[in-house]
């Protein structure tokens, strides 16, 4: 029988094709980690005293929220689709959370509602998508003016949160030396990993990546598309009420108003994470990236004490650069055929 | 390439009781009786050629069988057992597995995955990847895949593409195996590892369905042919025993000579004392082509022949504008131009129908009308209207005289056949009043009598003075149809022939470099 030889591997040459046929996939992601590199060094050598325990620890404190929002829309990207919603939703839960412990019922039970109420909302976003062929963008809108409405129905003010139990999520910190992390890192990182997991080793995840690079043949290789297509959103949902939950936690309050744009935040550090957005390729651990890079440079912009909009113009050129990028990557992939 | 394989083994005694057993098959599409009562019965050990026309139902029954359409009439037994298939996933764990003309694949993942993914395996729950790429590497060695299972998918060409699909059909150690269009974009060595891989597994006793529009490969590889025709079955044949014109006239229920009466067209002398309509000198475009001179004259068609990757569709494509060419210049009726956009061809009267029909050719939403006047409204710009009963004359024209059918200029282009897509194609180009025509690959995957149609047009525009570049791979067609061929490998010209003063094996001589071979070829490079 006739053998096709593989590229041949040449010594160095050949590792590099090897290693590229593999993984260039992760060319973006770890272009983003170069970022984070550089611009960690960059503020150390201005600042002096930017890289250190405290600043660092700070950073995943204060993007938390953020790290969670990302992981669920990682995963609805990876298939092709976008959730607008997870703002709205994130103020939903936020103020719907604040307004039940004012009303004294059980943090648990508090918790256990505003998770079902982002995943009832995901379910609503995914069946459109799914069995009404509702674009992505358009249903996670409706999801988005439907969250908000919701947030202002349940209270037109800020709610301030006393429970202890919710609280002590923000402020308990473990410490060993000058490093720390709240309960709300920890929350954070476990989302993370578990949806870095759920990806890597579980034939949803899979699905999840066979979806986003081709729909039909995903549906013929015998693949539960639809299902899986819903319970994408349905994560995005949950993750959407747990960031609620850790941003209620960090700012004590709930806030009707909480997370305008943060959908396009969070949109921003997967995609500098290195997640294409025509789906199929990208990573959980990227978003997390992208989402330290997002915060660095509103930590670095606040250390010099400038404009909070230079964070956005800031964020802009890098999304412009990753796009371009990835742009050049897909244009180079489709090439080397 | 000869029509009857003397060397196909008659089927093994063991193939009595057929694995699969449709009968009756019955299946509606709003308005339309897509499947009459069709039978098909699969055995052990056989390669079944399933053929007809486009539109004569064989991927509605191969989609039936495989899940993707519900049966309203029929039934289907496998192993003796009376089954419904729910989805494709059903078909499969019942051993029956296809590999789809367009690869069913996802680019992004690997090798690997692909082929074992849906039944990866698993350790506690999680997959376990160091056990599902070694099965992987296990399944691509038995087909003689030398591949890292852990590379992209999106790192392999296309033939390689195809053979990893059929691997990952192979996995489940289905029963059945069904080709649809397997070797469409296969080129001939490609062609003969995926025969190589069939022929194995018809050995270890595998049912396979080859559906393919090239006989030459169905009579090399099939034991036994069933045909259909508007969706019914015209019935099932041992290969061996059907020559070659009864299945052409089975397939399209007439006598189909009329592909010979073309045959004038080659030997038709053509004026080469003029100005050249097109004159290409050293044109050529980094990592697509080497520099490449071309002329066409009025009234010729020039044919440009060479394998798949030859450079014939990048010339095209420089020609055309739809790329920019880095080197060398083009004249137009000896005046220099600038071919750096279709739109600039167009004005120059150069038209270009792609290969890639329904990607850069028909826009499938639109109507058979909309398709036809687009070529048309872009050569005038959009700031001058094309008036209503201009618009009617000009599609009712080539709408007739294309024969498109149906012949309803409101029918959206997506619902036609591939056959009368090629020929709103053509007719959309034709109403742009073009001097050159330039056709890439018109003819590839559409049924015999729209192929016929198409080449008699051909011939006939090119007779009232229309100068026609033409590619195909059926090099049968560019020998009928072009004056004079332009034979190009590895991205260079490598020689120039009469249609007249040579034959296929000729033309396949120079394709391949096969010393000897030659008869009436220039050789221009060696």
């Amino acid at each position: 029988m006739t053998v096709i030889e593989a590229p041949a591997p040449a010594g160095r040459a050949g590792t590099v094709n090897r290693l590229l046929d593999r993984h260039a996939s992760a060319l973006p992601s770890a272009a983003a980690v170069v970022i984070l590199l550089l611009l960690l060094a960059g503020a150390q050598a201005y600042f002096g005293n930017f890289v250190t325990p405290r600043v660092l620890s700070a950073l995943l404190l204060d993007n938390a929220y953020l790290v969670i929002l990302a992981v669920g829309m990682t995963m609805v990207i990876l298939t092709g689709g976008i959730d607008l919603s997870v703002g709205s939703v994130l103020a939903f839960t936020g103020i719907l959370g604040a307004r039940m412990l004012a009303g004294g019922t059980s943090p648990l039970l508090v918790v256990a509602v505003m998770v079902l109420g982002g995943a009832a909302i995901g379910l609503m976003i995914g069946v459109l998508v799914q069995y009404f062929d509702v674009q992505p963008f358009i249903a996670s809108l409706a999801g988005l003016f439907l969250a908000r409405g919701l947030a202002f129905v349940v209270s037109l003010q800020s709610v301030k949160v006393t429970s202890p139990g919710i609280l002590w999520l923000q402020s308990t910190r473990f410490q060993a030396g000058d490093w720390y992390v709240t309960p709300t890192g920890l929350l954070a990182l476990a989302v993370l990993l578990i949806g870095a997991f759920t990806l890597a080793y579980t034939r949803f995840g899979r699905t999840v990546y066979a979806i986003g690079g081709d729909e039909q043949s995903a549906r013929l290789m015998g693949l539960d598309v639809a299902r899986t297509r819903v319970l994408v959103y349905v994560v995005s949902g949950v993750c959407s009420g747990l960031g609620g939950l850790v941003l209620t936690a960090y700012s004590g309050a709930g806030y009707p108003r909480n997370g305008i744009g943060t959908e396009l935040d969070v949109i921003a550090a997967v995609v500098i994470g290195g997640t294409l957005l025509s789906g199929g390729v990208g990573y959980v651990l990227g978003s997390l990236v992208g989402v330290l890079v997002y915060g660095t440079i509103k930590t670095i912009i606040s250390f010099k004490g400038a404009e909070q909009s230079w964070t956005q113009i800031t964020i802009g050129m890098l999304l412009l650069v990753f796009i371009v990028v990835q742009q050049v990557i897909v244009v180079r992939s489709a090439r080397r055929r | 390439m000869n029509p009857a394989n003397p060397t196909a083994p008659a089927a093994p005694a063991v193939a009595a009781r057929p694995v699969v057993e449709m009968r009756g098959i019955t299946v509606r599409f709003p308005g339309v009786l897509a499947l009459d009562e069709v039978d098909l019965r699969l055995r052990r050990g056989e390669v079944h050629a399933l053929l007809g026309e486009n539109g004569a139902g064989k991927s509605t029954l191969v989609k039936a069988l495989t899940g993707v359409h519900g049966i309203d009439g029929g039934s289907i037994t496998v192993d003796g057992v009376e089954r419904t298939f729910a989805s494709t996933a059903d078909a499969q764990a019942a051993g029956i597995a296809t590999v789809y003309q367009e690869v069913n694949l996802c680019p992004n993942l690997s090798v690997g995955e692909n082929i074992t993914l849906g039944h990866e395996p698993r350790r506690r729950g999680l997959i376990d990847w160091r056990a599902a790429h070694e099965q992987a590497a296990g399944h691509l060695r038995r087909f003689g895949l030398d591949i890292d299972p852990r590379s992209a998918l999106s790192s392999h060409p296309l033939a390689v593409r195809q053979l990893v699909a059929i691997c990952r059909a192979m996995v489940l150690d289905a029963g059945v195996l069904i080709l649809d269009e397997p070797t469409s974009s296969l080129d001939r060595s490609e062609v003969e590892r995926l025969f190589a891989v069939v022929r194995d597994l018809r050995d270890q006793g595998v049912a396979i369905v080859f559906i393919s529009h090239f006989l030459d490969q169905v009579y090399e590889i099939s034991d036994r042919i069933t045909v259909l025709r508007n969706g019914r079955l015209v019935g099932e044949h041992v290969a061996a025993d059907l020559p070659r014109g009864e299945l052409v006239s089975a397939m399209i229920g007439r006598e189909l000579e009329e592909l010979e009466t073309i045959g004038r067209s080659a030997a038709r002398s053509v004026d080469r004392t003029t100005t050249p309509v097109l004159r290409a000198s050293g044109i050529a475009r980094s990592r697509a082509l080497e520099p490449v001179d071309v002329d066409v004259y009025a009234g010729e068609v020039v044919g440009l022949a060479g394998l798949l990757g030859s450079g014939r569709t990048e010339l095209a494509r420089l020609l055309a504008g739809a790329d920019a060419a880095d080197a060398g210049t083009v004249a137009v009726h000896g005046t220099p131009v600038r071919l750096t956009t279709p739109h600039r061809a167009l004005a120059r009267r150069i038209a270009f129908s792609s290969e890639d029909r329904r990607g850069e050719g028909v826009v499938g939403d639109l109507t058979v009308a909309e398709n036809i006047l687009l070529g048309l409204q872009a050569r005038r710009g959009w700031l001058r209207p094309i008036r209503r009963a201009e618009r009617a004359a000009v599609v009712a024209e080539y709408v007739s005289a294309l024969g498109v059918r149906p012949a309803d200029p409101d029918m959206l282009v997506r619902n036609l056949s591939g056959g009368n897509q090629q020929k709103v194609l053509l007719g959309r180009w034709l109403a742009t009043a073009p001097e050159l025509l330039i056709l890439d690959e018109p003819t590839r995957g559409i049924d015999v009598g729209a192929k016929a149609d198409i080449q008699r047009k051909v011939a006939d525009l090119a007779e009232k003075g229309l100068s026609v570049l033409f590619i195909s791979s059926e090099l049968e067609e560019v020998l009928r149809l072009a004056q004079r061929i332009v034979i190009l490998r590895d991205r260079r010209r490598v020689g120039e022939v009469e249609s007249r003063e040579t034959d296929l094996d000729g033309l396949v001589g120079v394709m391949a470099q096969t010393p000897g071979a030659t008869a009436g070829v220039t050789r221009e490079v060696l």
